[in-house]
């Protein structure tokens, strides 16, 4: 009645018969389909705005399941051959080793019953404690601080209980930790395995011998477990916060290094830019060395046509500094791929060419040519840019790059006279007197230069600095 | 070592190419036939390149007192040949691309010349394509002409007579031409072409009297008193000289080389060689 109240029903004497066939999953105004009125009053007696489960869906699952049920059951009193009766019935175990005989009830189908072991018995998995003699005691297992007949226990106890060591432990006669069990336990079973292997490789994969039992190890370990487990809320918040300290100073640390790594490199960069000559001396001697091999490569790229007469005279005598060459392979190579192109725009190629001729050159290089391009009255880029003017320009540029490397190779052997005459290093090599002896007109083309003593010092604090 | 004359040497591996001489050549341009030779026309000549000197930019005038503020300006950006010559035997189409805020930005001209002429405010870049005859090239070719209204000098200078005038002087060189382009244009005045070898054939093509005319008439075209005569020469004359200087300071350089490589040769201590 109350219930009733709660749900705001009417308190007509006609609900109370309803309510008892309402038991079949018909419907009544005042409940909804497929569930209890019970349930449905749980809900608060309102039905949810949105079903949290498909009504009519639950309501035909439910209605099915029934069905099968009894189908089910219609079929196995109605369908003669399977005839299912249950027995109690005597049992063995292969599981156990005393013929221990148990009853219990059996399904048994159509009079015959289940054969095959007791269905439990698979999952009595069992360790393979390793066995010695005890000629083999006294061979290989002798220990100062354990007896034979402790080893012989703890042997017996680890196999009874499947190398549970606690219980082993527990059940030990004389009081010994976990850890000291189990290091016996190993350390004999390594040296039995070790004893009894044909060769060393043999045994060398089995987890005995690949990773030893470590005592110190593992206590310290367990120690630190303990620790851990045991810490407070209060300690556990210390520690991230020291953490976190640590992290940020390491990296600030870090961030220290590489900005002085970064700094060290920038110098580096400076003295290269600035003293070019240290560049410029393997850069030509490497040339020098390599010109034999330069050399011949030259009428190679240029596939001039033997049948096809006319002024296309024989390839220019390449300059005995042999500097020449590289440029010219990548011109070739420029053309042709703009000769793939099939068309194209002469700015354009005369572009690819100046870039290609100047790939072997640092931008510093690339700079002066523009420089003196300029100082001589020429412009950059072309203005009209015939076929004529573009060759000229290029062999300009050529002619340019040529003439500054022969600069810096005679600065070069000047510096080294000059030291060879002093027998130093610390002769600057921009005295009064070299500067007249270098080209008088032009004197923009000799770059400053820094005294070989500086460059020895910067170099010896860098590599100082480095080993810091 | 080499001297400072003119070399003749070409750096690339083209034959040697005829001097530009557009004046004097008048003659008729023999047009491409469709028929018979059309396959060997097809054939590509590898080692001839031709290349067709083209002038681009454009002319503004300032449009003064009939200035208003979104049309201070009337301008005409163009294609044309270095020497004023026709470029339709060679350019079948040309494209202008103008700035979005013009009606139809993508103009397109079909015919010679190729000018376009508009009235704005803004200078800006203008996008050009180039597109070829079937027979000269299958692939556009793009120019880049940035539109100029407004004078280098202070606004003061500007007026309605002399125009702002920017033109880019540059050369469409067309790699392994196909013989029927070839035959096509060589004597056409506005293209360069380049001697073949002796006993090289082409196949012969007949000659059209039909369009004898292909020099554009400086009368037609009243902006053609405006635009720049570019010569070479002047460029040759430069890097001419620049070349000579440079050589001669080399060949100082070398000599001192020479002789402080012997100076030095004597001072190397002995544990050095």
């Amino acid at each position: 009645m109350d219930a009733k109240d709660i749900l705001g029903l009417p308190k007509a004497p006609l609900s109370l018969p309803q309510e008892k066939k309402s038991r079949p999953p018909k419907d009544s105004q005042r409940k909804p389909d497929g569930i209890s009125r019970e349930v449905y009053a749980l809900t608060g007696g309102i039905a949810p705005l949105m079903p949290a489960i498909d009504i009519s869906q639950w309501k035909r699952r439910a209605q099915s399941e029934n069905q099968k049920e009894y189908a089910f059951k219609i079929s196995t009193i109605l369908t003669l051959p399977l005839q299912i009766t249950w027995q109690w019935l005597p049992f063995t175990s292969s599981a156990r080793n005393d013929n221990l005989q148990l009853y219990h009830w059996v399904r048994v189908v159509n009079g015959v019953p289940p054969t095959g072991d007791y269905s439990f018995a698979k999952y009595n998995k069992s360790v393979d404690v390793i066995k010695y003699t005890d000629e083999e005691y006294e061979k290989y297992l002798t220990d100062p601080t354990w007896t034979k007949e402790e080893t012989d226990q703890l042997f017996d106890l680890c196999q009874r209980f499947d190398l549970r060591f606690v219980v082993v432990a527990d059940r030990f006669q004389s009081s010994r930790t976990v850890e000291e069990l189990k290091n016996r336990y190993y350390s004999v079973s390594r040296a039995l395995l070790t004893a009894r292997a044909v060769s060393p490789a043999d045994v060398s994969g089995h987890p005995f011998i690949k990773e030893p039992y470590n005592l110190s190890q593992e206590i310290e370990r367990k120690r630190a477990l303990s620790m851990v487990l045991s810490q407070t809320k209060h300690q556990e918040r210390r520690d991230a916060e020291v953490l976190a300290e640590a992290k940020r100073i390491s990296e600030s640390r870090m961030a220290a290094k590489a900005s002085v790594f970064f700094l060290l490199f920038l110098l580096i960069l400076l003295i290269l830019a600035l003293e070019p000559n240290l560049f410029a001396q393997y850069f030509l001697s490497a040339f020098n060395c390599s010109q034999a091999v330069q050399e011949p490569e030259f009428p190679v790229t240029l596939p001039v046509d033997p049948e096809i007469a006319g002024d296309s005279s024989p390839p220019d005598v390449p300059y005995p500094s042999g500097i020449v060459a590289p440029p010219v392979a990548e011109t070739a190579s420029v053309s042709a791929s703009l000769r793939m192109l099939r068309v194209y725009l002469r700015t354009y190629a005369l572009e690819q060419m100046v870039q290609a001729a100047s790939s072997s050159a640092g931008l510093r290089t690339i700079k002066r040519v523009e420089q003196t391009l300029q100082d001589l009255g020429v412009n950059l880029k072309p203005k009209v840019l015939t076929k004529a003017v573009c060759a000229e320009h290029l062999e300009l540029r050529k002619e340019i790059l040529t003439l500054l490397n022969l600069q810096k190779q005679l600065q070069y052997k000047e510096a080294e006279g000059s030291s060879y005459r002093d027998g130093s290093y610390a002769e600057t090599p921009g005295t009064p007197k070299h500067s007249q002896r270098a080209a008088d007109q032009d004197r923009t083309f000799i770059p400053d230069s820094i005294s070989f003593g500086g460059i020895k010092l910067l170099s010896t604090l860098i590599v100082s600095t480095i080993s810091l | 070592m080499s001297q400072g004359s003119l070399p003749k040497k070409q750096a690339a591996d083209q034959p040697d190419v005829s001097e530009p001489t557009p004046k004097s050549q008048r003659t008729k341009v023999s047009k491409s036939s469709d028929d018979s030779d059309k396959k060997s026309l097809n054939k590509k000549l590898k080692e001839a390149e031709i290349s067709v000197p083209i002038v681009y930019g454009n002319i503004a005038f300032w449009l003064g007192k009939k200035a208003s503020e979104y049309q201070s300006h009337k301008w005409t950006v163009y294609v044309r040949g270095a020497t004023n010559e026709d470029l339709s035997a060679v350019v079948k189409r040309a494209v202008f691309q103008l700035h979005s805020s013009f009606n139809n930005p993508t103009r397109v001209l079909e015919a010679p010349p190729f000018e376009l002429s508009e009235a704005g405010w803004g200078e800006f870049e203008i996008a050009i394509t180039l597109h070829f005859h079937s027979d000269v090239s299958d692939k556009p070719l793009h120019l880049y002409h940035h539109l100029k209204l407004y004078p280098e000098e202070e606004a003061g200078s500007m007026s309605t007579k002399k125009p702002v005038v920017v033109e880019s002087y540059d050369e469409i060189v067309f790699t392994e031409p196909s013989e029927g382009f070839f035959a096509r244009v060589q004597n056409h005045p506005a293209v360069i072409v380049p001697r073949l070898p002796a006993g090289f054939n082409l196949p012969p093509v007949p000659m059209e009297d039909g369009d004898k005319k292909k020099r554009i008439d400086p009368k037609d075209n009243p902006l053609s008193q405006w635009f720049t005569n570019f010569s070479e020469a002047d460029e040759l004359l430069k890097l001419a000289a620049a070349r000579q200087q440079v050589q001669a300071h080399i060949a100082r350089l070398r000599r001192q080389l020479s002789l402080i490589d012997g100076q030095n040769q004597q001072l190397k201590p002995p544990s050095d060689l």
